[in-house]
């Protein structure tokens, strides 16, 4: 199923959404600081991602505006107006679930129209609404079905007809697509995001899945300890880290010891992560490097040796152990790449980008289900490290 | 022991995606022999009592002295007893469930002593401790009944809410503007049906066949009429208790249809005792 759906103008979206301030939000749960001083804005229309490691608060700060947990301090308002008295039935904020969150005991139709009828509209406005906004995420067929009859999909796209169908001010997604498979979830997230900016309603969407965040998100937030380590656009994020934890949580980053850049060759800029300071000398720091930001080419007295090749369809990933047992990890195009195997001697040099430099200590905990290219355990611990 | 039945079946319920249980293993024969064994331990006193009664004690039943009042006073026992359990642990159930999860091993344990004190310390206990005006009236009974049925219709309320995700309800209907009353009345009942029918039939069932506190407090409720009139008519007092068992079996029917009617429609798939979730999520 897919949907098309055009962009409107700004200004009707401005006019849609409403704006979210958060405002020095903490939260603790016992001994654990779940928020440690939250502060993050939304503008009207706008869909911000908050994105993080588990545990780092995210999913407190979208409960807090639901209304669902209330904060030990700090304020959130809504066009202005505070509203932390205000219970979550009274917030009109549609919100859609990890898992499913479906009345069992209610057609689709009737899911979509529960909010509806708790605003006592009509039966048949009602109904005309619901069947509306079903046909809007392309379940129209389905809709005398109960929520066991419907695929995981086809649930999730009901609830969000659900939450859309009160013409929510604000709408929250707590990681909606975590529970479907891979070609689902790319459906339903060019669905949210096309659905999203047609009716221009502000959006606080929470993911540990950067991949989501980048691909959906008008703003990225990256969380850290129950606070945001940086907020911006996803380019802005990716290309201008704040810190060497946004640098290292978003994107696969090589860290490579600020004294092995001259194995490199030259940068041709060093760069502060964080202030964007530009400096001499990598001494004594980490330099961190994607894996666009280094070239490869074979040579048989190189500065490394292959240990993988993963192939990513246009792209080889690459893992080259350099000297120092470091790992790095570099991009090349696959034809590129077709004469390169593990085992093979390659040069290693930078690319003509800045690199980033950063304390290499206090390195932030490793993000789950990633792992950063420099902490590849080494060769002979990896016995099935072949080949991909 | 229903109590202990309760919550290993629901323990045990088939999980999402239809996966085949255990039991699927065994070999057919075996089952059978079971059912076998199992039937004729129950049938064989069932078809002794009607033998020994006959058919035509039945119909005399109802005509006999006292049968009227004494099943009056029951069924109205029976209706006192059930809403004030309903009314009670129901409630108690959700708000453990949501708010208080930790409590929850505390309030099973709590709610299986009425089966391991025995029903005569209750009454007598409570004769001794309950103020006048509650001694003079057969409602005290139904007091001290609600207590009885507390661990069946905990263990009900139980499986059914451990097989909806509350929490996940509970909040989408408060996100969509629910009030309290209206997601309980609107979600959480209908979700719960079978679980609370479960609870009125455990119940009614064990109001219309406790002999002992009735005895104890000198009310003549239908099974202390069956017993007293077994001195004046030993065949209608068994054909009493064949009626009385067949009436209750009659509802156990009726549950298994309404759960049957339940999980065509989405609802939860329930057994009397247990309650599993239904699987979520067909194919993709």
């Amino acid at each position: 199923m897919t949907t098309s759906i055009s962009q409107p103008a700004g200004e009707d979206r401005a006019q849609a959404g409403a704006t979210v301030r958060m405002q020095n939000l903490s939260r603790s749960f016992g001994a654990v600081r779940a928020l440690a001083g939250l502060t993050l804005q939304l503008a009207p229309g706008e869909l911000v991602a908050l994105l993080g490691p588990s545990g780092c608060g995210k999913t407190t700060a979208l409960r807090i505006l639901a209304g669902f947990e209330t904060a030990d301090s700090g304020t959130v308002e809504v066009d202005g107006k505070d509203i932390a008295g205000v219970p979550a039935a009274k917030r009109d904020m549609g919100m859609v679930f990890q898992s499913y969150s479906l009345f069992p005991n209610m057609s689709a139709l009737d899911n979509v129209g529960f909010g509806l009828r708790m605003r006592r509209l009509g039966s048949a406005a009602r109904q005309r609404r619901a069947a509306e906004l079903l046909d809007m995420v392309g379940l129209a067929a389905q809709a005398k079905q109960y929520p066991h009859q419907l695929s995981g999909g086809q649930q999730q796209r009901v609830a969000l007809a659900r939450a859309l169908a009160i013409e929510p001010r604000v709408l929250l997604l707590d990681e909606p697509l975590s529970a479907l498979d891979a070609k689902v979830r790319l459906q339903l997230r060019e669905q949210i995001r096309g659905l999203q900016q047609r009716l221009g309603t502000t959006t606080l969407f929470v993911t540990h899945d950067q991949e989501e965040a980048l691909s959906m998100a008008d703003r990225v937030g990256v969380m850290r300890s129950g606070t945001l380590e940086q907020i911006a656009t996803p380019d802005e994020l990716y290309a201008h880290p704040a810190s060497a934890f946004v640098a290292e949580f978003v994107g696969i980053m090589n860290r490579i010891p600020g004294d092995m850049l001259d194995l490199l060759g030259t940068p041709s800029a060093l760069v502060g992560a964080g202030d964007g300071s530009q400096t001499g000398s990598a001494g004594g720091l980490d330099a961190l490097v994607r894996p666009e930001g280094l070239r490869l080419t074979p040579s048989p007295h190189g500065n490394g040796i292959v240990t993988t090749r993963t192939f990513l369809g246009q792209l080889t990933r690459l893992s080259v152990r350099l000297s120092g047992d470091v790992v790095v990890q570099v991009d090349e195009r696959t034809t590129e790449a077709a004469g390169i195997s593990p085992g093979d001697s390659v040069q290693v040099s930078l690319a003509d980008l800045p690199v980033l430099l950063c304390q290499p200590e206090g390195r932030p905990p490793e993000p789950p289900d990633r792992r950063s290219a420099s902490r590849l355990p080494p060769l002979a611990s990896q016995p099935g490290n072949v080949d991909n | 022991m229903a109590a202990v039945v309760a919550d290993e079946l629901a323990e045990e319920a088939p999980g999402p995606a239809g996966r085949p249980g255990r039991r699927r293993h065994s070999p057919p024969v075996w089952r059978w022999a079971i059912l076998l064994i199992v039937g004729t331990y129950f049938v064989i006193p069932l078809y002794a009592a009607l033998r020994y009664t006959g058919f035509k004690s039945f119909p005399s039943v109802l005509t006999q002295e006292g049968f009227a009042p004494a099943f009056e006073l029951s069924v109205k026992l029976a209706a006192v007893t059930t809403v004030l359990t309903i009314v009670l642990m129901l409630p108690t159930s959700i708000y453990v469930h949501l708010r208080l999860p930790a409590v929850r091993r505390l309030l099973e344990g709590i709610t299986i002593l009425p089966i391991v004190i025995p029903p005569v310390v209750l009454i007598v206990g409570v004769l001794e401790v309950s103020p006048g005006f509650l001694k003079s009236t057969p409602y005290l009974l139904a007091l001290e009944y609600v207590v009885l049925a507390m661990p069946f219709a905990y263990r009900s309320f139980d499986a059914g809410l451990r097989a909806l995700d509350l929490h996940t309800l509970v909040e989408a209907a408060q996100s969509l503007g629910a009030s309290w009353r209206q997601m309980l009345w609107r979600v959480l009942l209908p979700n719960l049906r079978t679980a609370l029918l479960s609870a009125i039939v455990l119940t009614v069932a064990l109001v219309l066949g406790e002999f002992t506190m009735a005895s104890l407090a000198l009310y003549q409720t239908f099974p202390v009429w069956i017993v007293a009139f077994d001195q004046t008519s030993g065949p209608i007092s068994v054909a009493a208790s064949l009626l009385a068992l067949f009436v209750t079996w009659l509802f156990l029917m009726a549950i298994t249809m309404i759960a049957g009617r339940s999980r065509r429609s989405g609802g939860t798939e329930v057994s009397l005792f247990s309650v599993s979730r239904r699987t979520t999520g067909g194919p993709s």
